[in-house]
């Protein structure tokens, strides 16, 4: 990368440890953490979503939708994570190829032939053709469905409990007030329940930062994939030669979840501040008598 | 008109779709001088070149794809990549699930890597990776045998003496015991385990093979592969090659 650099064997001391440092595979790795990073950006609001309808569902007066939302969080709440991890990839990228070479293929012959899963080329997703940037960003779509739709499920459940915990009487007050159903939900329901819900968000929001390694398991180079790849000991045959490092990458990445996380849980204690104001629960009490 | 839309949708979503085929190759990217990562985060090894040279003369296009040992064969078959290129061993097992191509590196000797010369691979479990044919050559051997993901992992086993030794192919194992200053020695004994080592292919597949068969023998015939196997930074000039045996019917 630098000039510097250009025969690492015979260079030294802090030269040395500058060229490793800027390797192209530690390019990689330094990447990688954005990889995660916008996981995490993608993955947040889409659970949230997920999770909003999911409740959603799960408290309708219409019994089909409310039985789908909770088996949906049945579901996903009591299988273990990592076998839907390992599940989900598999079967969503099977499915959206049997899907394509439906539409694509002649014959439409049924792919799960024996051991193999075949379909013709025209319906590989994504194309074998395309370049391993597409690959790679393929991956990384399953990812962020399956993270959304496993997370969204615990969020479904932490605002179903949320939407219950609004008192009822406020509900009632607004149907005496001539409020449709709808308006109750929008005006009333929603913007209460997030004080509820909020503990059981942030708790969610950590578990996701520390889920992160799970994407090593999917097939994605993240962070946990580098590290260990890096911190292996090298022989001669690589241009960085050295002994056995992972405990000094492992330590590295320890440090970043703590940072990570220690971050997080203060943003999480401001916004619970500024949600409880003005609101019916203890929080919001106590914050009215210091202000008294 | 629903198909013709989720046809459009799936298009869109696979990317750039052009017809030209393009083979992708599946290698474990943790096995020098086999294969392995280099610096720049690429493929690199014996196989990379031996596998490019392949792709040239067969004239087909092709792509790298890294992949875990373990899950290397089950890929396949779902389609992920169309060719094992990993310093896979030919074995019957093997010859069950998937198909192989012509052996491109004959069976070479896998060693013993321990922390003294007169270790006794008795008195403790034998490291060894998962799935490889030194860890059924352990296990069938009456040897206590401890798997591991990764062939770094079986190293690091040793050195921290968790196991006794690891078995490995020679190759992998020699340059990490002439660079471990003294740490780490091979045993003298060593194992002929395996039938060489070969691409490989998914059942279906046979028109692929039967281009990289054609290319593996033409590589044989003028003797390319020979030199390769053999360059310092692979398999040095020690390393079995395959001679006037492979020139037969050139």
């Amino acid at each position: 990368m630098f000039a510097a650099c250009a025969d690492p064997k015979s260079i030294e001391g802090l030269t040395w440890g500058f060229c490793y440092l800027t390797s192209g595979k530690h390019v990689d790795f330094y990447w990688s953490f954005v990889v995660v990073l916008a996981l995490l950006a993608i993955t947040a609001p889409a659970a949230l979503g997920m999770g909003f309808m999911g409740a959603t569902a799960a408290r309708s007066h219409i019994a089909p939708i409310s039985w789908l939302g909770k088996i949906y969080i049945w579901m996903v709440r009591g299988i273990p994570d990592i076998i839907f991890f390992l599940f989900f990839v598999i079967a969503l990228d099977q499915g959206l190829e049997y899907l394509k070479s439906l539409a694509v293929c002649d014959g439409g012959a049924w792919p799960w032939q024996g051991l193999e899963f075949r379909v013709c080329q025209e319906a590989k997703v994504p194309l074998g053709a395309s370049s391993s940037g597409w690959h790679q960003a393929y991956g990384f779509g399953l990812a962020v469905v399956t993270f959304a739709i496993v997370f969204g499920a615990f969020v479904a459940n932490v605002i179903y409990g949320a939407m219950q915990a609004v008192p009822h009487a406020q509900l009632e007050t607004a149907e005496a007030y001539g409020m449709s159903r709808a308006q109750v939900f929008r005006r009333i329901l929603v913007p209460q329940m997030w004080v509820y819900a909020l503990p059981g968000l942030g708790n969610l929001w950590m578990i996701l930062i520390k889920a992160t390694p799970l994407l090593f398991l999917l097939g994605v180079k993240d962070i946990v994939y580098y590290a260990r790849e890096l911190g292996g000991s090298k022989t001669q045959a690589y241009e960085y030669p050295h002994g056995d490092w992972r405990l000094w990458y492992f330590l590295g990445l320890l440090v970043f979840y703590l940072v990570f996380t220690s971050l997080s849980e203060r943003v999480f204690a401001r916004l619970s501040r500024r949600l409880s104001k003005g609101q019916a629960t203890s929080g919001g009490k106590a914050m009215r008598k210091a202000a008294a | 008109m629903k198909k013709l839309l989720l046809a459009t949708a799936l298009v869109t979503l696979s990317g750039a779709a052009f017809a030209q085929d393009v083979v992708r190759l599946g290698t474990e990217g943790a096995y020098p001088p086999y294969n392995f990562i280099n610096d720049a985060g690429e493929v690199a090894g014996f196989e990379r070149e031996f596998g490019d040279e392949l792709c040239k003369r067969a004239e087909l296009t092709c792509e790298w794809v890294t992949n875990e040992w373990d899950s290397i064969i089950p890929n396949l078959q779902s389609g992920n990549y169309d060719v094992i290129i990993a310093g896979m061993s030919i074995t019957d097992e093997r010859e069950e699930v998937i198909d192989f191509s012509a052996g491109y590196l004959p069976p070479a000797s896998s060693a013993y890597l321990a922390l003294s010369a007169d270790a006794d691979l008795m008195s403790g479990p034998v490291a060894a990776q998962t799935s490889t044919i030194q860890a059924a050559f352990v296990a069938e051997n009456g040897m206590a045998v401890v798997e591991y993901a990764t062939p770094e992992e079986t190293v690091a086993a040793v050195k921290n003496g968790e196991a006794v030794a690891v078995l490995a192919d020679k190759d992998y194992l020699a340059p990490i015991a002439a660079e471990s200053g003294g740490e780490l020695v091979l045993l003298a004994k060593e194992e002929a385990i395996g039938g060489g080592v070969g691409l490989g292919f998914r059942d279906s597949d046979d028109e692929l093979r039967g281009k990289f068969d054609a290319a593996i023998k033409s590589m044989k015939c003028d003797g390319t592969l020979d030199a390769m196997i053999t360059k310092d930074e692979y398999f040095t000039a020690a390393a079995k090659t395959w001679g006037d045996a492979g020139k037969e019917g050139c």
